[in-house]
């Protein structure tokens, strides 16, 4: 069973800025940490080669610090880190992201089972799994609370807003994962020093993808930022109502009996 | 696949989702907010109805503001399954070349979009929380926050059709009915065939509903991080009770496991527009604020006064909750009995 992971490194903090220019987030030199919904993604991939065997790629695109979210799979235990860098690939929205992802997994070419995380915590979109899903022509099972592998088919709960779903597909396919599949490993310090010492973090460039390079950057991302800006929301004046507790829940009560609505 | 020319594009279509012939409210919302931007760009709305033994609830969303409805009815999509769905969408689409769609951002709507924006190969905007159009350029201007703050940013998808966009439930008004519309039904046929579609639905399992669902309720009291504790939040729920309101909260009780993740208000929950919200203990950011900012009247409870609820409630109340929420239990149901006492004739003192 081999499987490929896609990856994000998300920025640490949401105090982050953007070019007013292009309306893009400047990501460069902001602390980033591998998205935790990936990380349910990564342990699913390592519990499913526990039981099946198998090669786990974890795959990347991103500026080179991306790398460091690599490392951290990799020390989570997985067998291969590729990293998409490349300068054309700055700015790419969520379907040029997924073109390069697709393009880098077909190269790879081996895989059953491709599994992502539900949502990067940073943009939230969820686009990117179903995206891939598609330019791959692989059926798409989006998250998964519960993954089962037989013979050649995969089985998931699949979590929706009032209940659960069962679904089947046959093999390849792709998955995204909820964050309740699993309590993801915390890795030891022996295996981060590892993954940072003996293994290696392959850095494909757009050479190697065979890609039409007008589908990726700016200019090639279907969707643009035309402004960037902070909304801070200011309705009316508020009434503050004063006095001590039981005055002022009197005088609340009536305000709420006055508008009917107690 | 791509749609071409962007000059031959034209209508606003919006997907409706419905589970065994129940219409998601969403879809509802959307078709009121597509008719609006439809009239600014002199176009029609059309809307695309997928399931089985659907006719019944076709002219539904004419009444909501359809002028068409697209109608693919067929045991085949008795359930909402990804590959159908997207094959009868992107069909129809390549066929008739809509301006926009507009999808809901429901977890179906969710699993839906991003699959037809890649087969299409046009963009989509996810999570908007506004939309409106630039009519010079005839654009979707479509507003989504980011990073779960204050951040917003304004998305146009210029030279790709449809422009996709979804909406989470809830944050567009749900507007009335019109009975007297009138629109045009019009039935597809359906040429999947089931040995073709990989992934089969085995079982369906629905949550017992405990009634009201919080994204419609008249009434709700939402609970901060100023609950402080388990206790706290019992305290905002027996509140909630006198005052026949639902419960909500804010991220950090649901994190702490004091209510379950259904009851989450903001960026990453529910969306609300009730006539009365009070927020007990809410500090008012962005990621909480998001989703209640259009209830009707605001009332917040925060010790601190700079607290961002003050920028935008009706009515504030700078205090403990630990003394503000017991009085006003005694007090609401001082009243309760108050009027529910027989009328009595008081005697007057000589």
């Amino acid at each position: 069973m081999n499987i490929v992971v896609c990856i994000k490194q998300v920025p640490e903090t949401s105090d982050i800025g953007w070019d007013s220019k292009t309306g893009s987030l400047i990501r460069e030199g902001v602390e980033g940490i591998l998205n935790p919904n990936d990380k349910n993604a990564l342990e699913a991939a390592l519990q499913i080669r526990q039981q099946h065997g198998g090669v786990i790629t974890a795959l990347s695109m991103g500026p080179r610090q991306a790398e460091d979210a690599l490392r951290e799979a990799l020390s989570m235990g997985v067998d291969k880190a590729i990293l998409l860098n490349d300068r054309i690939f700055a700015g790419s929205d969520t379907l040029s992201t997924s073109y390069a992802l697709s393009l880098a997994i077909k190269k790879i070419s081996r895989f059953d089972l491709i599994l992502c995380g539900k949502e990067s915590w940073d943009a939230m979109t969820a686009h990117v799994g179903p995206q891939v899903s598609e330019l791959l022509n692989l059926p798409q099972l989006t998250y998964a609370t519960e993954i089962t592998i037989h013979n050649n088919s995969v089985t998931i709960k699949q979590k929706l807003e009032d209940g659960f779903r069962i679904l089947t597909s046959s093999l390849p396919a792709l998955i995204t994962v909820e964050k309740e599949i699993n309590q993801p490993q915390i890795p030891s310090m022996e295996s981060i020093m590892n993954a940072y010492r003996n293994k290696e973090v392959q850095v494909w460039t757009n050479e190697g993808l065979g890609a039409d390079k007008t589908h990726f950057g700016l200019k090639g991302s279907p969707t643009q930022s035309r402004k960037v800006y902070i909304k801070k929301v200011h309705k009316g004046k508020v009434i503050i109502l004063e006095g001590k507790p039981d005055e002022i829940a009197r005088n609340l009560v009536q305000i709420l009996k006055q508008k009917g609505l107690v | 696949m791509s749609i071409g020319n962007i000059q031959e594009s034209s209508g606003l279509w919006v997907f409706v989702e419905q589970s065994d012939g129940t219409l998601a409210r969403v879809s509802l919302e959307l078709l009121g907010k597509g008719r609006d931007l439809a009239e600014k760009l002199g176009v029609d709305v059309t809307a695309i109805l997928i399931g089985h033994n659907v006719s019944e609830i076709a002219e539904e969303l004419i009444f909501y503001g359809a002028d068409r409805v697209i109608i693919a009815d067929d045991p085949i999509v008795q359930d909402y399954r990804t590959e159908t769905h997207t094959e009868i969408i992107a069909e129809q689409a390549l066929k008739e070349k809509p301006d926009i769609l507009l999808i809901g951002a429901t977890c179906i709507g969710r699993d839906l979009a991003p699959r037809l924006s890649a087969r299409l190969n046009t963009g989509c905007t996810a999570d908007c929380t506004e939309l409106d159009i630039d009519k010079e350029m005839r654009l979707i201007v479509a507003t989504k926050p980011f990073f779960g703050r204050d951040l917003m940013a304004d998305i146009i998808c210029p030279f790709h059709r449809p422009q996709m966009v979804t909406v989470r439930p809830g944050v567009m008004e749900l507007k009335d009915q019109d009975r007297k519309r009138h629109g045009e039904l019009i039935y597809i046929d359906v040429k999947l065939k089931e040995e073709d579609i990989k992934v089969k639905v085995l079982e369906t399992m629905r949550a017992a509903s405990d009634g009201i669902s919080l994204g419609e309720a008249d009434k709700v009291v939402a609970a901060g991080m100023g609950v402080g504790n388990q206790d706290g939040f019992e305290m905002v729920k027996e509140l909630a009770k006198l005052l026949g309101a639902q419960v909500g909260a804010t991220s950090l009780p649901v994190d702490e496991g004091w209510v379950s993740e259904d009851k989450k208000i903001g960026q990453t929950g529910k969306t609300i527009r009730p006539k009365l919200y009070i927020g007990c203990g809410v500090s008012g950011a962005i990621q909480h604020s998001a989703g209640m900012i259009n209830s009707e009247l605001i009332i917040g409870i925060n010790t601190n006064p700079k607290a961002d609820i003050f920028n935008f409630a009706d009515y504030g109340i700078i205090g403990n909750i630990n003394e503000i929420i017991p009085a006003l239990i005694k007090e609401l149901k001082y009243s309760a009995n108050k009027s529910l006492r027989p009328a009595c004739k008081r005697l007057k003192p000589n």
